[in-house]
């Protein structure tokens, strides 16, 4: 590891391997939105206070703002533009949809990743998720437009 | 945020002598408040020591009978393990009571415990603020110090200890593994954390250049039931104003073994030694509860606009015990 105020970094994004030299202050979420131009990630309080930038790193759901990127060396990261497969959107973005589970908008990327984390770490632990729990969990969510009954109602709609 | 180096080590006594080398260098783990204090310019490191990929990252038997914590497992792994929801429901709702799904999945065991203050005067630099730059003044004592300490708080400093997994700790009597320059030692979570005194600056015990490698649990206490409550200003995602972990036994209607934590109310996790001693063998009643509870809080010494956290802390505490003598008596 070198030690100098830039470092050569790997980043497996959205199932492509992409090769940065970071400064070592850059976080990943200003790599992912200014270096990678990935703009879905949304930069809200940038304190890990609001969830606008969470996104999948190593498969878990993560504040990308808190995260220097330096640091995520050789990791795999999915952001919102990762979560559709082949053209077919990701079970929990079809439930936003039917579900009208936004406003502005601006949240949604970051509701959409931390709800396909919240997902798999209730399956991971073998939990059901009611309304409340999705509730609680997702909190680290904040929507300014107070979408949340739709939110859950999305999310509770892919759990079961 | 001023530039930095970044180092990666591969074992942690190389990581202590990169640490020790360099004055203005920091640990990094999950970063989810170095990194934030780092944006706010409160910490300004000229080196970034990564510790994150230590081996340091599992739960393992203790030949006692308890449980080493990993520094740096994260809050929700140490929150889901299943010995941990089982022996210890104390430390698994603490962490569940801390932050949120993504920070849970960042947050290590040993940056909880090394966590800095959210009081908001430490987190602004354009405030005095004598736990940032010594010397300079409190003006939490006369501004907004709401959610402040009442307890073991100086003139100097009036901030407290956010952390949940601490106050579930120290009522475990966990005890910290630290590797230093100097070799490895331990030290009881209690004494961990130091008042603030006329030093506020000096936050810890720990000497310079240690690494908390892991946090060792003893084992589950014969017959205890443990349980962690927390009060705050939303349901979910804050900090305490006022929060408690209890580990209660109570045979005959007597109680036999108490530990009792209050979080939220002091610059470290407040062990109730004295609420702790006047229960042992005393009623397991919601009377001797009370009176060992405002026994512990007298020594508070609130100000202004906080005042609401002494009755908060001992209704919360007494309806925490109570509840662990009735579920007690009830299996």
């Amino acid at each position: 590891m070198i030690s100098t105020t830039e470092t050569a970094v790997t980043l497996e994004v959205n199932g492509t391997s992409r090769e940065l030299r970071l400064d070592n202050r850059r976080t990943l979420l200003d790599a992912l939105r200014e270096q990678l131009e990935l703009t879905g990630t949304k930069k809200g309080c940038d304190h890990g206070q609001c969830g606008a930038c969470t996104v999948l790193l190593d498969g878990r759901r993560v504040n990308s703002c808190l995260v220097l990127a330096v640091t995520a060396d050789g990791s795999t990261v999915t952001t919102v533009e990762g979560l559709a497969a082949d053209g077919t959107l990701h079970p929990v973005q079809q439930a936003f949809l039917d579900h009208d589970a936004f406003q502005c908008g601006f949240c949604t990327p970051g509701q959409l990743c931390s709800a396909v984390g919240l997902l798999a770490e209730a399956e991971a632990a073998g939990e059901a998720l009611d309304e409340p729990t999705v509730r609680e969990r997702m909190s680290g969510n904040i929507c300014r437009c107070g979408a949340y009954p739709h939110i859950v109602r999305a999310v509770v709609e892919v759990a079961s | 945020m001023r530039e930095f180096g970044y180092l990666r080590p591969t074992d942690p006594v190389e990581a202590v002598r990169l640490l020790v080398g360099s004055p203005e260098a920091r640990y990094l783990a999950g970063g989810t408040n170095l990194v934030d204090l780092m944006k706010l310019g409160v910490e300004r490191p000229r080196l970034l020591v990564d510790v994150s990929r230590l081996p340091l990252g599992d739960v393992t038997p203790t030949d006692g009978g308890g449980l080493r914590i990993g520094a740096l497992v994260t809050n929700a792994d140490l929150a889901a393990d299943p010995r941990v929801r089982a022996a210890y429901p104390v430390l698994s709702q603490a962490l569940l009571a801390g932050a949120s799904g993504q920070l849970r999945n960042r947050a290590t065991t040993a940056g909880n415990l090394l966590q800095r203050t959210r009081c908001l005067y430490f987190q602004d630099t354009a405030k005095p603020c004598n736990k940032r730059s010594p010397g300079t003044g409190c003006p939490a004592r006369e501004g907004v110090h709401r959610d402040l300490a009442v307890l073991g708080a100086s003139e100097q400093c009036i901030a407290t200890h956010p952390s949940d997994l601490a106050v579930a700790l120290a009522a475990l009597d966990a005890v910290v593994e630290l590797l230093g320059p100097d070799g490895p030692r331990t030290l009881p979570v209690t004494d961990l954390h130091r008042l603030p005194g006329d030093r506020p600056h000096e936050e810890h015990r720990l000497l310079p250049g240690e690494l908390i490698t892991a946090v060792a649990v003893p084992p589950p206490v014969p017959e205890t039931l443990s349980a962690y409550r927390k009060v705050r200003d939303r349901a979910s995602y804050a900090f305490a104003l006022a929060s408690a972990a209890g580990i209660l036994a109570v045979r005959a209607g007597r109680v036999t073994h108490l530990a009792l934590v209050l979080g939220g109310l002091a610059p470290k996790p407040w062990r109730a030694r004295a609420a702790e001693q006047r229960l042992i063998g005393a009623p397991a009643d919601e009377a001797s509860f009370t009176a060992a509870v405002e026994a512990e809080l007298a020594a508070a010494r609130p100000l202004r606009d906080n005042a609401y956290k002494v009755p908060l802390a001992r209704n919360l505490a007494v309806r925490l015990l109570c509840d662990l003598a009735a579920k007690g008596q009830a299996r």
